[in-house]
């Protein structure tokens, strides 16, 4: 079973420069053919600064540090029995290709259901810009696997 | 786009259709997402962990609803957007993404509609199911 003891940890914040050929690379690989997502022109005719970062692209930031799993591992989850069971995005402003996203990391609860045979962890992510600015917050849960 | 007053509680978003998953569609998007457990592309170790194959990360399938709601409305007002991985997405499943609005509110002085949002495999069997709110 997870230590319990381990909800509240949090993690060293790690800062992600918003790259746009990250950003058209995840437009191809999720079909999306809007210009506003892969065109600069574009984008800036919709609003934007630049390249908007697309809704569940925060997740994929949250990735971007040196050993993405490693806090997992720290837990004692196994990679290979996890599932990604839910995942939430609270949006307060924009983020664009250019901005210094700044990622926060908490874990908020661990639990088990079934006797133990599912555990879950939750974890809460603070995301802000350059400038300060509060971007969006994110929820994951993980499900381990026992049985 | 339509205004808050013509929207209405039951009306549908227009859907999203996608290929079916191949291994490549999956490879692609380790890479692109920075996801690289490799459960999702490597059979070898799907196998090693007791998966008859590898299968789709499940926000590849959270990405696509994503298109469903900014084919739908502008990103700019998505003000939340959440999803529960209820089933396991397949290679060759051919996913629909589909929406329906279930309700008007107003929050801080903002209106905003409820939308329940899913993706489902051609035999209609549930993937993901999830919420998002948005403000017009």
């Amino acid at each position: 079973m997870l230590d319990k003891s381990h909800i509240g940890r949090t993690w060293p914040s790690h800062s992600v420069l918003v790259e746009a050929g990250r950003l058209r690379f995840f437009a191809k690989a999720i079909g999306e053919t809007s210009p506003v997502y892969i065109d600069e022109a574009a984008a800036k005719l919709a609003g934007y600064r630049s390249l908007p970062v697309p809704p569940t692209f925060l997740f994929s930031l949250e990735l971007e540090r040196p050993a993405p799993f490693e806090w997992l591992a720290f837990l004692g989850v196994d990679l290979a029995r996890i599932l990604h069971g839910e995942q939430r995005f609270v949006y307060h402003r924009p983020a664009c290709a250019g901005d210094l996203l700044t990622f926060e990391s908490r874990i908020t609860d661990i639990s088990d259901k079934k006797q133990g045979a599912l555990e879950f962890i939750t974890r809460e992510t603070r995301v802000s810009n350059q400038a300060g600015e509060h971007v969006a917050d994110l929820t994951s849960v993980i499900i381990q696997r026992n049985a | 786009m339509m205004t808050f007053d013509e929207m209405a509680v039951g009306q549908l978003l227009p859907p999203l259709q996608l290929p079916p998953i191949r291994r490549s569609t999956l490879a692609l998007f380790a890479g692109a997402s920075g996801d690289h457990n490799p459960i999702h592309i490597d059979l070898d170790f799907a196998r090693s962990a007791g998966m008859p194959d590898v299968f789709a990360h499940g926000m590849l399938s959270m990405a696509w609803l994503g298109r469903l709601l900014t084919n739908w409305v502008p990103q700019q007002r998505l003000r939340s957007f959440e999803a529960r991985f209820v089933s396991i997405t397949h290679l060759q499943n051919a996913v629909t993404c589909t929406g329906l609005v279930v309700e008007k509110l107003e929050v801080d002085g903002e209106r905003r509609i409820r939308v329940s949002i899913q993706s489902a495999n051609q035999y209609g069997e549930s993937k993901v199911l999830g919420e998002a709110v948005i403000a017009l």
